[in-house]
């Protein structure tokens, strides 16, 4: 069937079929692929990306189901081609990725929180990244990350803009 | 993982979405999708149709409605957190609901799938049978009001017929001047299926006694159980930690409990009971108007 999806402010018709899920909508018809392809029944959050501006598993949607919500990748949140966003400047500088297999989804879940929540303390980045496994088990640093990234934010005179 | 075909409706009234229901017996209906979809996912469940119900408009929303706050069976949990009607008025609920999965499934799921899912760990469908509330279930042309007794016959099997769908819950709002809630939850790890849940909300006089009180445990028994002699038991009386401990040990003595290969049914047993004491404890200790 044919659906229409709003990503990153764009409208993209595709021709899936009605088990393609948005996940793999996104990578094989849209072929934007920061979205990952994980346990594929909701557990790791690999394949977060924001729905209405909340983080949601992409895995756990029929792309049927989406068209009309303003869905948001990682590829949305870096200002310019070879540009990176802050809080991608921020996992880069903290070492908040390893393999790199989690990050856009943390960056993503991030990105949600501090638009809610520009002052988080340690326990609401804690449960808000949650949802999200990093197999590489490198928490520290992500949390560590999102810190600093909060920090740069609040510090700069522009809107809260992650 | 990928699941088995299907076809697909998206009905715009709720009327329609039951005609599409009773007309194929192996359609399922999907709103949030969080539960439904790993298990299509795993090939547990394999619908020949999914009649989508997330945005038909009757079916979302949060009201009141005298002494209830009625939930739309589509509305998403996240909504129900973000509630200030709920916050208001049904803070059991609110203390619970931040355990229901992790943020982005809450942004996804939907109430009414919860409590049709009934899996025992739920914490929607526990709030629900504490509080003593009720869902609206429609079948074809007829609606009817469906106790959680009645609704939950056992874990993930409800009373609502094939053709059957649940429309809203409604959550009794306590009106009394002094009303306080506890929730606690033992899980492998946070947002994990708990192996017991304890919900209680009490209500206090002026002089600190207690004029009602509701506790009701989940994932430790195969249906969420409201403890009614513990009520009995403690109305009139300042609450103490030892009188409401001996309350939910004769409660909870004769109940089944089940087992598994994580947590063995006397150590759910023994857990219900410190668990339904600390949320008893703490719903005294923060019932508006300050401590008891």
């Amino acid at each position: 069937m044919k659906v229409e999806l709003k990503v990153n402010g764009a409208t993209h018709a595709a021709e899936v079929e009605t088990r393609t899920t948005l996940l793999d909508c996104i990578r094989d018809n849209l072929n934007l692929t920061g979205v990952h392809t994980g346990c594929e029944h909701g557990v790791c959050g690999a394949c977060t990306v924001l729905i209405d501006g909340e983080p949601a598993r992409s895995c756990l949607m029929f792309a049927c189901q989406a068209d009309g919500y303003e869905i948001t990748t990682i590829e949305a949140l870096a200002p310019a081609p070879g540009e990176l966003g802050v809080i991608q400047d921020a996992f880069c500088e903290m070492h908040g990725m390893q393999c790199g297999y989690c990050t856009p989804a943390m960056i993503l879940t991030a990105h949600a929180l501090l638009k809610r929540n520009a002052a988080p303390t340690r326990d609401d980045i804690v449960d808000a990244i949650s949802g999200n496994i990093c197999r590489c088990t490198g928490y520290g640093q992500i949390v560590e990350s999102i810190e600093l990234a909060a920090l740069r934010i609040r510090g700069t005179n522009e809107a809260n803009t992650p | 993982m990928k699941t088995a075909p299907f076809e697909y409706s998206r009905p715009a009234t709720l009327d329609e979405a039951c005609a599409l229901l009773a007309a194929d017996p192996d359609s399922r209906l999907i709103a949030g999708g969080q539960t439904l979809v790993p298990m299509m996912a795993m090939r547990l469940a394999r619908p020949s149709r999914l009649i989508d119900i997330q945005r038909i408009p009757e079916l979302r929303g949060i009201r009141e409605d005298g002494d209830v706050v009625v939930i739309g069976a589509a509305t998403r949990q996240m909504e129900t957190e973000r509630s200030a009607l709920v916050t208001s008025k049904l803070p059991l609920l609110a203390a619970a609901i931040v355990w229901v999965g992790h943020a982005p499934t809450r942004a996804r799921g939907t109430v009414g799938g919860s409590i049709a899912n009934a899996d025992p760990a739920a914490e929607i469908p526990l709030v629900l049978a504490t509080l003593g509330g009720h869902v609206v279930v429609k079948e074809g042309g007829t609606r009817r009001d469906v106790s959680m007794p009645d609704l939950v016959l056992g874990p993930m099997t409800t009373s609502v017929p094939a053709a059957g769908c649940i429309v809203e819950a409604r959550f009794p709002v306590w009106k009394d001047k002094r009303v306080g809630v506890g929730f606690h939850e033992v899980s492998a790890r946070k947002s994990d299926f708990a192996y017991v849940s304890a919900a209680a909300q009490v209500a206090l006089d002026e002089t600190g006694r207690c004029t009602r009180l509701a506790i009701g445990i989940g994932g430790a028994t195969p249906v969420p159980t409201r403890l009614d002699s513990v009520e009995s038991a403690l109305e009139g009386q300042i609450l103490t930690a030892e009188k409401v401990r001996a309350a939910l040990v004769a409660a909870t003595a004769d109940i089944e409990i089940m087992r598994d290969s994580h947590a063995s049914d006397a150590y759910r047993r023994r857990v219900a009971v410190g668990l339904g004491q600390r949320a008893i404890m703490d719903a005294a200790a923060n019932s508006k108007g300050g401590p008891a």
